[in-house]
């Protein structure tokens, strides 16, 4: 049962994660200039984007714990996985996509997003290369997200489906 | 300086391809290794 609800807290924290990370990319950074342009993009820089990057970072970390755990406990061991090792290569991949993810929300994302929404004081020229870096940490993220998820549901198969 | 990333369909096919990639990776060295 620990199990279970190990996996489901992963899965269900994975979906609010990547569920905000297809928002930012493919719904906020398309409509921000247009927002911009008619002057209606105060709303979502003030209140929408960062009650999403609350929710986006916490779940991105909530997730890696929770599927670290799983595959612990589960006997593929985060050794296994990390090393990619036997059956544990497939999660293992999926693994390390989402470890690089993780730290490209905490260590890429937020600190920018943070200059960009003026939650941290930063001057025009600092704000805007803060911005380039978010944006493009954020679409490698969405890139990234493809073999992951990939490699997750592979690796979650592999035990007993074939590869090929 | 432009990327593929700066594009939705960019970063969709970058993904795309970097998933083939990543799965000849597993199944031609990770997975034969194993056997």
């Amino acid at each position: 049962m620990e199990l279970i609800i190990v996996r489901w807290l992963h899965i269900l924290a994975g979906i609010i994660w990547i569920g905000l990370l297809y928002y930012f990319n493919f719904v906020q950074a398309v409509a921000m200039p247009k927002a911009k342009a008619d002057n209606t993009a105060a709303g979502i820089t003030k209140h929408i984007a960062p009650l999403a990057l609350l929710w986006f970072r916490w779940a991105a970390l909530v997730t890696w714990i929770m599927g670290a755990y799983y595959l612990e406990r589960s006997g593929v061991g985060i050794g296994n996985a990390f090393l990619l090792k036997g059956p544990a290569a497939a999660i293992g991949i999926g693994a390390w996509l989402g470890t690089i993810m993780l730290f490209n929300v905490w260590v890429l994302i937020w600190p920018n997003q943070k200059k960009v929404l003026g939650i941290v004081p930063a001057d025009d020229a600092a704000k805007a290369k803060a911005a380039r870096v978010a944006f493009l940490a954020s679409r490698t993220n969405t890139m990234l997200s493809l073999p992951m998820l990939f490699f997750m549901i592979t690796g979650s198969a592999a035990h007993g489906l074939p590869l090929m | 300086m432009k990327t593929p990333l700066d594009s939705i369909a960019g970063t969709i096919i970058t993904g795309l391809i970097l998933t083939v990639i990543l799965y000849f990776f597993l199944v031609n060295f990770l997975v034969k290794t194993a056997a």
